[in-house]
This record gives structure tokens, C-alpha cells and sequence, in this order.
């Protein structure tokens, strides 16, 4: 089986046709399916939280067979994650795709376990603590991307859980949490 | 009832009470028909002669028959009311041996199509103007021999005599409710029943059955002259005499024929022989030679062949035999042509080539690319076994109605599953290799199965590829799962034997 790093790839990574957008219908919106499934997959477990359309992206290519993801296929594919919901693009041109292998509200979830699990009920940390702090070794919130984290804090600010307020020097957010 | 006041012999007067009186035939004739139909059907089909139809409705010629002009809407009515038989509007085919009548599609008692020999003719009535033609609709009216049965005289079937069997005559008319140019058509009809091509065939047939008789020497009479005048060909001698007078009489239809253009149509035929016996004395020419065989010569010979066999239409529907009906007649007879072409090609061919083919076959009158396309798009009026088909591409092919999808597309699954195609797919090329067809059809092919979800396309570098379809096979909720005996795992194997699935990447 193919390895992309410690990443598993499917039997049908090495299919040509894999890497050609399909004009017909059907077999085009399969071909979708896999695509997203196959995205969110490699982003979870490699952590990867932003695609850069310009950049290179390793899973588009496929050196075995010599096959690469065109612009508008890559578009395609990333436009159909959004539409579900497990993306969205950060700017208008369409260069940078956010990537929500895990969705906000499922995000805040786990903010709230955390906050549970280390008796943070009632203390203040910085946004920065909650992302690499030495609590988060280990969890999923370890290295998550800033944005998606101000997001859920959002959030869950909004549902009255927490409260955030502009630290004192100018760096950094905190957050008050009453859960 | 007015009277009119004219001398009796006035053609006039004398139209008008003979007009009444056929009012009064006809209506008891309608009566009587209305009386005994199963009576009438019967008397119908036995008066005239059948004709022989194709499958898309022409009529099947005889050897060097030509037709000369068409009419439309004719109705035949025999002026002998006892026979019943009233064939109506149908599409009236004059040729050089018979006058052809064949019903129309929307005919609502079934009638098949029949013919008059123009042998069985005595005598064609010239039209007379009067006043009674200005009102209602030309008749051309002729006397056809009968026969003691009842039927038309029949000369190809009788025993020979040509004066014997045919008792008593019927007079014939052909109303013609049409817009055909009857006046045309007449001068036609003269021609041809003057020309009487059907007794030069006779004399032929006939000519060389005598001859085949002095051949072996037990001849019929006696003496250098046989019965009908001409010199007997006797021994070596009369093999001479006889080249010698078959160069003479072919030198001089040459020149008759570049003289005048009118007698070169008629020589037209003849010319087609003469190159029939060119071609003859090529082929025994390369076979007598046993050791010596030019390459040069038999490359030749087949060309000819090729050509002669392109060749095959004799004669062809021109807008001025037909008229109006020209796009239909072309369209039938189109249909008939393209069947050997298709065959060939495997059931589909594309209509330039078509066109190409049937131009060349026709040899002087052409048809545009615009009567070709609606003669084609006619068809689906009539009951032909071919289509006209266009892909999404634009192009338009020509295609058997029995000739299937499904059997093509089992030949391309068949072709896409070895292991060679599943490694590296197809081309449109390699396709049209293995289906035996055209390129371009076979990419049209290729394309239809993939909308079909047969076949995934492969665009790189490499080309334009096809490859089967895995996709359905495939779980997006359990992407890593390969069924045991499904497409994909036949795929893998076929890969891996390559060792391309076995390698690794690694990429950070």
C-alpha cells in the first residue's frame, strides 16, 4: 500500500482517471466523495488546517503515475467541501481554503472537555495557552490554527460559556471561562 | 338536363352526354364496389401484373431497365368495369420496359405494387384539348393487350408468340391528380414504348442461344444463313468474321456515341459493357500467365475492380425524372445504397463518407451535401433499416437500425478489462483497431460509454486515454475495503504485477 509519510493511501490513489475531473455526472460526483473523504482524512491526521491553492500540495500529485491535480479540479473539490460545510475559503479569490476536518461546533465541543477535564472551570487563560500550552500536549487542541480557535471561543462566548477580553499588553486575547 | 343546340359530332356536346354517362358507370361501379370488396380485391390484384418492391420501397428493376419520369397521384382505372380493378393515387414510375405503379404509404385498403409491360401495349392515345380537360385533371389514356384470363398480356411469361394470347384490349387510363408535368411525361411514354427496349434484350438472349448452337456444330437449319438472316459463324473463319464485326460495330457506336449527345445517353450502356469486357480480358489476361504475373497489372486489375464495383447504379433518381418527389425517390434509394457501405464498415459510417461513396456510384448526377442531408432526415419517415444519428460532438453518421449499442459496448468492456488496458488504458486508436472502425467512430464510441459510466477518461501529457470505470465499486465510507472478486481487485492485480503499487513515497 502507498504511504504519504505515515499517511495510508487507497488502492485507487494510483487510478489515472483519479486525477482527471470527469465530465459525466455521476461519475463525477463520485469522484468527489472520494476526494473530500480522502482530504479531511490526510488533513486529521497530519494536522493541517489550511491549503494553499497555489502551493504544493502533496496529496494532489502523484508521482507513481505521474498524475496531477489541475487548478480546476483542485477548486472542484475544495468548493465541494465547503459546500458541505468542512471548509471554507479565507479570501475571495479562492487561494486559501480553511480546512474543518472537525466542525467549529465540534471544536467547541472540545474546548469544554478540556476546560472540564483540567478544572478550568473558573480561571483565565490566554488564547495562546489554550493552543500550546502544556495542559494541551496531547489533546487535539495542541497546535490548532489560531482561527479556528477564536472561532469557537466565539461561539461558545456567544452561548455564555466564556468571555473574552483583550489582555493587557497588546498581544494577547483572554478568556474568562464560567462552564 | 340543357340541351345543347351543337351539331351531334361536336366534340363538344359529345364530350359533355359521354361525361354524363360516366358519371352514371361510375356510380353504379361505386355501388357494385361497395357490394363485393372481397370480389374487388381479388379482381384487383389479378388484372395487373405484380411488381417487385425493395425492402425501402423502390422498385426492383429489371436487367437494363431504366426509369425515365414519375408521377404522382395517379390513379389507373380500366374503362372495363367488369374487372374492378381501381388502383388510386399512387406514384406511376415510367421506365424503359414497364410502367410501374406503386401505392402510396397512406393507401388505406392494402394494394401491392404493380406493373404494365409496355410490350402488352397497342396503342397510346394522343390527349385531345378540349373542354372538358380544362376543368378537371389529365388523363393519359392507352389500350393494354388482355390475355383470355383476364389478366394484362404478359409478354416475359408467355410462350413466345407475340401476336397469339392477347385477344382482346382494354383501354387504359391514367388519371394524373398530381402536380407532375403530364405533357412531359407523355412525350416520355412515346419514347419509350417506340424504342421497345424490352425486344432488343429478347434479341440478345436469343442471339446468343443461336450462336452457342452453330458452335456445337448441331445447328437448327442448314447452310451459311441461319433463320433469322444473319451470317452463320462457321470454324475459324467465322471466328474472324466475327472479331472482325465486333471491332467494327464497337468502332462505329464509338463514333455515334462523341457525336450527339442525346444518342451518347443511350450509348451510355454500352459503354459500361465495353468496360465490363476491359476488365473481362484483364482478369483472363493476369490469370493465363502462370509464372509471369505483373505486380503493376494486378494492382491495376483491382483498382478497376474497385471501380466497376462503385459503380453499381444505373439509373439514378435526377430531379428531372422525379420532380417533386425527388428528395423522397433519392432517400429510398439512398437507403438501398448505403447497406453494402455499412456492412462493410461495420454498421456505422460517417455520412461524408457516405456521401463521397453514393456521388461516386451515381457518376454523372450528383447530389449536393443539402440533398443529402434531406434525403437522410427523411427517413424517418419511411420504414428504412437506417438512421441518421448525431453524436454531441457534431458529427453525423450513418447507422444500421439493428446494428446496437450494447454489442459495442461489450466489445469495449471486453477490450478495457485486459490486464494491458488496465495498466495503460486505450486510445481512441487502439480501439479502433480492435473494433475494426474508423477512428473517429470509435472515439464517438468511447465517449458514449463513458456518459454511459462504462469507461473514466485520463487526460495527461500522454494523451487523451480511457480506462473501466472503478468508481462504483468504491465505498467513500470505507475507502480502504477491496471486494474479493470486483472490478478493483482485478485492477490492483493487473497493476501490481508492474510493481507500480508497491512502491512507496514519502514526501516530508
Amino acid at each position: 500500500m502507498q504511504k504519504l509519510g505515515d499517511f495510508k493511501l487507497p488502492h485507487f490513489f494510483n487510478y489515472p482517471p483519479y486525477f482527471t475531473l470527469q465530465p459525466v455526472r455521476e461519475t463525477r460526483e463520485k469522484q468527489i466523495q472520494l476526494w473530500k473523504e480522502l482530504i479531511l482524512d490526510y488533513c486529521r491526521t497530519q494536522k493541517i488546517f489550511v491549503i494553499r491553492l497555489e502551493e504544493e500540495f502533496p496529496l494532489f500529485s502523484n508521482s507513481v503515475i505521474e498524475r496531477t491535480l489541475s487548478h480546476e479540479a483542485r477548486e472542484a473539490f475544495l468548493s465541494a467541501l465547503v459546500a458541505e460545510g468542512r471548509a471554507e475559503w479565507l479570501d475571495k479569490g479562492r487561494r486559501n481554503c480553511l480546512i474543518l476536518w472537525h466542525r467549529i461546533q465540534e471544536w467547541a465541543d472540545i474546548i469544554v472537555n478540556f476546560v472540564k477535564d483540567n478544572g478550568f472551570e473558573d480561571s483565565v487563560m490566554t488564547v495562546e495557552e489554550i493552543r500550546s500550552g502544556i495542559e494541551s500536549r496531547g489533546t487535539e487542541l495542541q497546535g490548532i490554527d489560531r482561527t479556528i480557535l477564536v472561532r469557537a471561543l466565539k461561539l461558545l462566548e456567544h452561548k455564555g460559556k466564556l468571555a473574552i477580553f483583550k489582555g493587557t499588553s497588546t498581544d494577547d486575547e483572554g478568556v474568562k471561562f464560567s462552564v | 338536363m340543357v340541351k345543347y343546340s351543337r351539331e351531334p359530332d361536336n366534340p363538344t356536346k359529345w364530350s359533355y352526354l359521354s361525361m354524363l354517362q360516366n358519371l352514371e358507370q361510375k356510380k353504379s361501379f361505386l355501388i357494385s364496389r361497395k357490394k363485393y370488396p372481397k370480389l374487388i380485391a381479388a379482381g384487383m390484384s389479378n388484372f395487373f401484373s405484380k411488381a417487385e418492391v425493395t425492402s425501402s420501397g423502390r422498385p426492383v428493376l429489371l436487367h437494363n431497365e431504366v426509369e425515365c419520369h414519375l408521377l404522382s397521384a395517379v390513379d389507373l382505372e380500366p374503362e372495363d368495369h367488369r374487372h374492378f380493378s381501381l388502383l388510386k393515387s399512387g406514384l406511376l414510375i415510367l421506365t424503359t420496359h414497364r410502367l410501374i405503379w406503386l401505392p402510396s404509404s397512406s393507401a388505406s385498403t392494402p394494394t401491392s405494387a404493380s406493373a404494365i409491360p409496355l410490350a402488352a401495349i397497342s396503342h397510346i392515345f394522343s390527349s385531345k384539348k378540349s373542354l372538358k380537360s380544362v376543368f378537371h385533371s389529365p388523363r393519359i389514356r392507352f389500350q393494354v393487350l388482355v390475355s383470355s384470363d383476364g389478366r394484362v398480356f404478359d409478354p416475359s411469361s408467355g410462350s413466345g408468340s407475340s401476336s397469339g394470347s392477347g385477344s382482346r384490349s382494354v383501354v387504359v387510363t391514367a388519371v394524373i391528380r398530381g402536380k407532375g408535368d403530364c405533357d412531359g411525361f407523355l412525350v416520355k411514354f412515346w419514347d419509350s414504348w417506340r424504342a421497345r427496349a424490352w425486344e432488343t434484350t429478347k434479341t440478345s438472349s436469343s442471339g446468343s442461344g443461336s450462336a452457342s448452337g452453330s458452335g456445337a456444330a448441331t445447328g437448327i437449319g442448314g447452310g451459311l444463313y441461319s433463320s433469322d438472316g444473319s451470317v452463320r459463324m462457321v470454324g475459324v473463319a467465322g471466328i474472324l468474321r466475327k472479331e472482325q464485326e465486333m471491332w467494327e460495330s464497337t468502332d462505329k457506336s464509338l463514333q455515334d456515341a462523341f457525336q450527339d449527345l442525346n444518342a451518347l445517353m443511350s450509348k451510355a450502356k454500352e459503354m459500361v459493357m465495353l468496360a465490363e469486357k476491359m476488365r473481362q480480358k484483364l482478369l483472363s489476361g493476369t490469370s493465363s500467365q502462370t509464372s509471369g504475373t505483373n505486380d503493376e497489372d494486378m494492382g491495376s486489375k483491382e483498382e478497376m475492380q474497385d471501380w466497376l464495383l462503385s459503380v453499381g447504379i444505373i439509373s439514378p433518381v435526377t430531379k428531372e425524372s422525379a420532380g417533386a418527389l425527388y428528395h423522397q425517390q433519392l432517400s429510398r434509394q439512398l437507403a438501398d445504397f448505403v447497406r453494402i457501405p455499412l456492412e462493410s464498415a461495420g454498421g456505422m459510417i460517417n455520412l461524408i463518407d457516405a456521401y463521397c461513396l453514393f456521388n461516386r456510384a451515381r457518376g454523372t448526377e450528383l447530389i449536393s451535401p443539402d440533398d443529402m442531408l434531406q434525403a437522410c432526415s427523411l427517413w424517418e419517415k419511411f420504414d428504412v433499416p437506417v438512421m441518421l444519428r448525431k453524436f454531441d460532438s457534431g458529427v453525423m453518421v450513418i447507422q444500421n437500425k439493428s446494428h446496437s449499442d450494447e454489442e459495442v459496448f461489450a466489445r469495449i468492456k471486453s477490450l478495457v478489462t485486459k490486464p494491458e488496458a488496465l495498466r495503460t488504458g486505450i486510445s481512441p486508436t487502439d480501439a479502433a483497431m480492435t473494433l475494426g472502425i474508423a477512428p473517429a467512430m470509435a472515439k464517438e464510441h468511447l465517449l458514449t460509454a463513458e456518459s454511459k459510466g462504462l469507461l473514466c477518461r485520463d487526460i495527461s501529457p500522454d494523451g487523451f486515454r480511457f480506462y473501466i470505470n472503478l468508481f462504483p465499486e468504491i465505498d467513500p465510507c470505507n475507502m480502504y475495503f477491496v471486494k474479493d472478486y470486483g472490478i478493483c481487485s482485478t485492477w490492483i492485480k493487473a497493476v501490481s504485477t508492474t510493481g507500480i503499487g508497491e512502491r512507496s513515497s514519502t514526501f516530508r
